[in-house]
C-alpha cells in the first residue's frame, strides 16, 4: 500500500477524458445553432486522443493505484478499448438523428462523454464503493439521455420507469455492500475474498450482501427476473440511446461482474461452487424468458430488447462457470460480450438510418427493404443471422466457444438449454428477414415525408432518401470485423487470454 | 503435384466461399454477368472436385491430403484440419457436378440474380466443407453454412403450390424446412460439446476427428456414455436425411424451392446428413451404433415404404420426386443400419446415384414447369409429343429411380438389399416391396405426364434450352455410366467403408 498518488500518471486518459467532456460542455455554449453539428465531431476526436493515449501510455502496466482501489491492467485496457470504440460507432451512426431530433445536442454529447467514462472506471474499479460510483456515473449520464427526446410522450414513460427501476436496484446495491463490509469491515475485493476464505464460519447476512449486491447488478443487466423496465425503455428511448443501452453498458456492467467475481468471490474457495447452480438457473430462465417473449413483439425495438435478455442469459451462462485459476470462461464472457457488440452495432446503427429515412421502427415498416435500401437489408440479415449463431458471422465463433467452456465446466444441460433458445431466437430473426427480403415493399412507405415522430423533428421535415456516408462506413468496417470473428478470431483470442490473465494474476 | 494434393481441399471451400463475396460486388439486377461468373467458379471447382476423385489412390486407402491449419489454440484447440477418404471423395466428386448442373439451370432466375448465386455459391462451400473436414467444430460451421442460405434461396425465389382446398407457400416451405434443420443441428451441437467433454475428461480435449477416433477405437468412450449421445447424432443428422418421421420438411421444402435449389438440396444437402451418421455417429460412436442400428434400420424401412406410398398419392410432379427422395434415403439409412460392407458400401453408391437421378427430375421438371406453368400430372399429358429430350431424360431417371438394371440405381439398391438379408432379413422383403411400390408410382408418372393422347393446350411448349439438354445428357451419362461399370466407383467407396467398419 503505497502513497495515494504514487503512478497516478496511469489514470492520464480519464483525467482527459473528463476534461474533454467538459469542455464539448463548454463549446456548446458557444456554437451558434446551425453549427452544433461540429460537437460530434470533437467528441469523436475527443474519445480517439483518449484512445491513443490509453495506448500508448497502458500497455505492459499491471498495476494498482489509490491504494488498491483503481486497477490498471490488461483486462481494463481491453474493455477501456471496446468502450471507446463502441462510442465512435455510436456517435458516427447517430450523428444524423441527433441533428435531426434534439434540442439540446452539446449536452447529450457530452452525458456520452461522461457515461463512457463512468463504463472505463467500472472495468478498473477493484473496490466496492469505487465501483458503485463508476457505475452511477455512467447510470446518471444514462437517465438524462433515455429522456431525451422531450416532446416524445413515450421517451418520457422510459426515462420514469429507467430512473425508478435504477434508483430502486442502487438502493439495493448499496444495501448489499453496506451488509458486506459490515461483517467483513472490507471493500476491497481481495480483502473480501481474503477475509471470507480466513474465517470457518460467516455470518449468513454476508451472503445476504452478497446476493444483495448481484440483485441490483441484476437490475442494470436486466436479467430475469430483473428485467421488466428493459423493453418499455428500449421502446421509449431514442435509438441512438437504445442502441448505446444494449451495446455499451451490459458490457460495462459484465466486466464489472467478471471482476468482482474473479477477485473478490471465487478465490473464496468452496462457497463459489455452491452460487454456481443459481447463476446457471437464472442464465436458462434468462435465455429462455428473453426469447420466448421474443416471438411476439412487433417492434424493433422491443425485439432487440427481449432479444439482449436472451443473449445476456448466454453471457451469465459463462459467468456461472467460473473458476479459479482458469481464464478460459473470462475468455469466453470476454469474447462473447465482443462479438456481441460488433454485431448489434450493425442492428442499431442500420435501423437508425433506416428511421432517418422513413420515421418507423415496427418489423412490419421493414418489409421490401431489400428492393429499396439493399445495403441496409444485407447489414441488418447479416447482423440478425450472427444473433442467432450462424456461420461465418461472428456470432457462430462466440456461441460456439461460450457453450463450449460452459459444457466442459460440467454444464452441458446447460449449453443445451441455450443451444435450443438459439433456435427460438432463429425464428423470430428470420421474421425480420421475412420482411425485408420476401414481402413486397408498399411503395409509400419509402417515400420522403411520412414522418410522424410526434413533434420530434422540430427543425427539418424531410427525410433523407439514402443512408449517410457515416452510417455506411460504420456498418462496412463492423461487417468486415463480424465475418473477420467469424472466419479467423485467433488474434482477438490472444489479446483476450491476455486480458484473462491479469484477471486471474490480480485474484 | 505434391502441392495440388495438399491445397485441393481447401481450394474446394475457399473458391466458392470467396466468389460468392466477389459475387457480391456485380450490379443488383443484372442476370447474364453473375451468372456467368457463377459458371466460371461452379466450374472450376468442378474440375478441383474431378481431380481430387480421380487423384485419391483407392490402392492406398485411408485420409489423403491431408492439411492442417491451426485456427484457435489452447485451450479450446480447434484447427481446420481437411482429409478425404474413400466415402468422402464420391461426395465431393457429386457435390462439384451437381453444383456446376445447378448454376447452369438457374439460367432462368432473374429477379435479383445477384444475390442468388451469392448465396448458391455460400451453400456450395458449406457442402464441400461438411465433405472434407476433419473437425467436429469445422464439420458443423460448414454444415449450418450449407443450411443457412436455403431460407432466403426458397423464399425469395421459390414458387407456391395450390392444392386448391389449401394453399403451400413458399414461405410455409422455408420456415418449415429452416426450423427443422436447425432444430436438428441442435442435437447435433449438444452431441458435439457431449463428445469434446468427454474428451476433456479423458486429458485431451479436442475436436479433431482424428484423433477422436482412435479413442473410440480404443474403447475410451463408455458404453453407457456412447448409447445416449449416438442417437443426438442419429436423429440430428436423420433429420437431414429425411429419417422418418422427421422427414415432413423435405417435400415441402423441395417444392417450394427453384429448380437449382432443389437439385442441390435434394441432390447433395440431404447426403450431408447421410454422411454425418457414417462419419461422425458410426466412427466416433461405434458401441453406440451398434446398439441403435436395430431401430435405424427399422426406421429406414418405414422411409421406403412411407416414401413410396406417399409418392403414388401425389398429382404435383415435384411432391413426387420430393417423396420418391425421402424413400431413396430410405435405403441409404437402411445400408448404413446394416453396418455390412456390402450395405454400406450400397448405401454410398445410393447417396451418389440419388443424387444425380434426383437432381436430373428436378431440372427436367424445373424445365416443363418453365413452360408450362403447372405441375399437376393429371392436366399435364403426352409431353414427349411436346418436350421430346427433357421427358425422355426424366424418363431415364425415373427407371434409374425404379432400379432398372443397366442403370446406377439398381447397382446400388441391390448392394443395400444384399447388406439387408445378410443382416435383418424381414425387413429386407419389405423394403423390396418397397421398390416395387416405386415402379408403380414412377410408371404412373411416366404414363400420365410424358405418354398418352396430348393434348391440344401444350401444342405451344417447346423443348428444353440447349442448356438444359447438355445438363441432362451428362446427368444421364453418368447414370448409364455407374450402371454398367461401377467399379471406378465401388473400388474407392469400399476401402473408405472398410477402415469405417474395422472397429466392429
Amino acid at each position: 500500500m503505497s502513497g495515494l498518488t504514487e503512478n497516478i500518471y496511469l489514470l492520464t486518459p480519464e483525467f482527459v477524458l473528463a476534461g474533454l467532456a467538459i469542455l464539448v460542455l463548454g463549446i456548446d455554449l458557444f456554437l451558434p445553432e446551425d453549427r452544433k453539428d461540429v460537437i460530434g465531431w470533437i467528441s469523436i476526436a475527443s474519445l480517439v486522443l483518449v484512445g491513443v493515449l490509453t495506448l500508448i501510455m497502458l500497455p505492459g502496466h499491471e498495476e494498482s493505484l489509490y491504494g488498491g482501489l483503481v486497477a490498471v491492467d490488461a483486462f481494463s485496457l481491453l474493455f477501456k478499448i471496446v468502450f471507446l470504440v463502441i462510442g465512435v460507432f455510436i456517435i458516427l451512426s447517430s450523428m444524423e438523428y441527433i441533428k435531426r431530433n434534439f434540442a439540446h445536442q452539446g449536452e447529450f454529447y457530452g452525458l456520452l462523454l461522461f457515461s463512457i467514462l463512468g463504463m472505463n472506471l467500472m472495468v478498473q474499479a477493484r473496490e466496492l464503493l469505487t465501483a458503485y460510483i463508476a457505475l452511477e456515473l455512467l447510470s446518471f449520464s444514462l437517465y438524462i439521455m433515455v429522456t431525451y427526446s422531450l416532446n416524445n410522450r413515450k421517451s418520457n414513460e422510459a426515462g420514469i420507469k429507467y430512473i425508478i427501476v435504477g434508483a430502486f436496484s442502487s438502493a439495493v446495491l448499496l444495501y448489499g455492500l453496506s451488509m458486506v463490509y459490515g461483517v467483513v469491515g472490507v471493500t476491497r475485493f481481495n480483502d473480501i475474498a481474503t477475509a471470507i476464505s480466513g474465517s470457518a464460519d460467516l455470518s449468513p447476512s454476508l451472503w445476504v450482501g452478497v446476493a444483495l449486491i448481484f440483485v441490483g447488478l441484476g437490475f442494470k443487466l436486466s436479467i430475469v427476473p430483473f428485467h421488466m423496465w428493459a423493453p418499455d425503455t428500449y421502446e421509449g428511448a431514442p435509438l441512438p440511446v437504445t442502441a448505446y443501452l444494449a451495446i455499451a453498458s451490459k458490457t460495462a456492467a459484465f466486466a464489472l461482474v467478471l471482476r468482482f467475481l474473479c477477485e473478490g468471490v471465487i478465490p473464496a474457495g468452496d462457497l463459489w461452487h455452491q452460487w454456481q447452480i443459481i447463476f446457471a438457473i437464472i442464465a436458462a430462465l434468462s435465455m429462455l424468458t428473453g426469447n420466448l417473449v421474443a416471438l411476439a413483439q412487433t417492434n424493433m425495438k422491443r425485439l432487440m430488447a427481449y432479444s439482449s435478455i436472451g443473449h445476456v442469459g448466454y453471457i451469465l451462462a459463462g459467468i456461472a462457470v467460473l473458476s479459479a485459476g482458469s481464464t478460459m470462461a473470462i475468455n469466453g464472457v470476454s469474447f462473447y460480450l465482443v462479438g456481441y457488440a460488433v454485431t448489434n452495432m450493425i442492428v442499431f446503427g442500420a435501423i437508425i438510418s433506416f428511421f432517418n429515412m422513413t420515421g418507423k421502427d415496427d418489423i412490419a415498416d421493414f418489409r421490401g427493404l431489400a428492393d429499396t435500401h439493399p445495403l441496409l437489408a444485407a447489414s441488418i440479415a447479416i447482423a440478425l443471422f450472427s444473433l442467432a449463431g450462424l456461420p461465418i458471422f461472428a456470432g457462430f465463433t462466440v456461441k460456439f466457444y461460450l457453450f463450449t467452456v460452459v459444457a466442459s465446466s460440467g454444464f452441458l444441460w446447460l449449453a443445451g438449454v441455450a443451444i435450443i433458445s438459439s433456435l427460438i431466437s432463429l425464428y423470430y430473426y428470420l421474421q425480420i428477414v421475412r420482411q425485408m427480403y420476401i414481402e413486397k415493399s408498399d411503395v409509400e412507405s419509402i417515400e420522403p415525408s411520412a414522418i410522424d415522430t410526434s413533434g420530434e423533428a422540430p427543425t427539418l421535415s424531410t427525410s433523407l432518401v439514402k443512408p449517410s456516408k457515416m452510417t455506411i462506413s460504420v456498418l462496412l468496417i463492423s461487417l468486415i470485423a463480424v465475418v473477420w470473428l467469424g472466419v479467423y478470431p485467433a488474434p482477438l483470442l490472444d489479446v483476450i487470454e491476455i486480458a484473462s490473465q491479469a484477471l486471474v494474476m490480480g485474484s | 503435384m505434391n502441392g495440388f494434393n495438399e491445397i485441393v481441399l481447401f481450394l474446394l471451400i475457399v473458391v466458392p466461399l470467396l466468389g460468392a463475396v466477389a459475387a457480391m460486388a456485380f450490379p443488383k439486377d443484372n442476370p447474364k454477368p453473375v451468372w456467368g461468373f457463377a459458371i466460371v467458379i461452379s466450374s472450376i471447382t468442378f474440375v478441383l472436385s474431378i481431380l481430387a476423385f480421380i487423384r485419391y489412390d483407392y490402392g492406398v486407402g485411408g485420409l489423403q491430403f491431408i492439411r492442417v491449419f491451426d485456427w484457435i489454440g489452447d485451450p479450446i484447440n480447434i484447427s481446420l484440419s481437411l482429409g478425404l477418404d474413400g466415402i468422402s471423395a464420391p461426395l465431393i466428386l457429386l457435390n462439384g457436378i451437381v453444383l456446376l448442373g445447378a448454376v447452369l439451370i438457374s439460367q432462368t432466375i432473374i429477379h435479383r440474380s445477384r444475390d442468388f448465386f451469392v448465396l448458391l455459391l455460400a451453400l456450395g462451400s458449406g457442402v464441400f466443407g461438411v465433405f472434407a473436414v476433419q473437425d467436429l467444430f469445422f464439420l458443423f460451421f460448414f454444415y449450418e453454412l450449407a443450411v443457412l442460405p436455403m431460407y432466403l434461396l426458397i423464399g425469395v425465389w421459390g414458387s407456391s403450390t395450390d392444392f386448391g382446398t389449401f394453399l403451400r407457400t413458399k414461405e410455409y416451405g422455408a420456415m418449415k424446412l429452416m426450423l427443422v434443420l436447425v432444430g436438428g443441428s441442435v442435437l447435433i451441437w449438444i452431441g458435439i460439446l457431449a463428445l469434446y467433454t468427454q474428451s476433456a475428461q479423458l486429458g485431451s480435449p479436442t475436436f479433431n476427428m482424428i484423433e477422436l477416433g482412435e479413442m473410440a477405437s480404443k474403447g475410451q468412450f463408455s458404453q453407457s456414455f456412447q448409447s445416449w449421445v449416438f442417437p443426438l447424432f442419429m436423429i440430428g443428422f436423420g433429420i437431414l436425411a429425411g429419417l422418418w418421421p422427421f422427414h415432413t420438411w423435405s417435400p415441402d421444402g423441395h417444392v417450394a424451392a427453384p429448380t437449382g435449389v432443389s437439385m442441390l438440396h435434394a441432390g447433395v444437402l440431404m447426403k450431408l446428413g447421410a454422411f454425418g451418421i457414417i462419419r461422425v455417429g458410426v466412427v466416433l460412436l461405434p458401441e453406440g451404433a451398434e446398439a441403435w442400428m436395430p431401430l435405424l434400420i427399422v426406421l429406414g424401412t418405414v422411409n421406403v415404404v412411407y416414401g413410396a406410398i406417399s409418392a403414388i398419392s401425389q398429382n404435383d410432379l415435384k411432391y413426387v420426386i420430393g417423396y420418391s427422395s425421402v424413400s431413396h434415403m430410405g435405403y441409404v439409412i437402411m445400408g448404413i443400419a446394416t453396418l455390412h460392407p456390402v450395405g454400406l458400401t450400397g448405401a454410398v453408391l445410393q447417396m451418389f446415384s440419388h443424387g444425380i437421378m434426383t437432381a436430373l427430375m428436378f431440372a427436367m421438371v424445373g424445365s416443363i414447369y418453365e413452360r408450362a406453368h403447372i405441375r399437376d400430372m393429371n392436366v399435364l399429358n403426352g409431353l414427349i409429343k411436346r418436350m421430346g429430350t427433357a421427358s425422355f431424360f426424366f424418363a431415364i431417371a425415373g427407371l434409374a429411380s425404379l432400379g432398372l438394371p443397366g442403370l446406377s440405381g439398381f447397382i446400388a439398391e441391390f448392394m443395400v438389399f444384399v447388406g439387408v438379408f445378410h443382416t435383418y432379413l424381414p425387413l429386407a422383403i419389405i423394403a423390396v416391396i418397397g421398390a416395387a411400390i416405386t415402379a408403380v408410382y414412377i410408371l404412373r408418372l411416366l404414363a400420365k405426364t410424358f405418354f398418352g393422347e396430348a393434348d391440344p393446350q401444350w401444342e405451344h411448349l417447346t423443348d428444353s434450352s440447349p442448356i438444359e439438354k447438355t445438363v441432362g445428357a451428362v446427368f444421364v451419362a453418368i447414370l448409364i455410366f455407374v450402371g454398367v461399370w461401377p467399379a471406378p466407383l465401388v473400388r474407392v467407396i469400399n476401402i473408405g467403408v472398410d477402415s469405417v467398419l474395422m472397429g466392429f
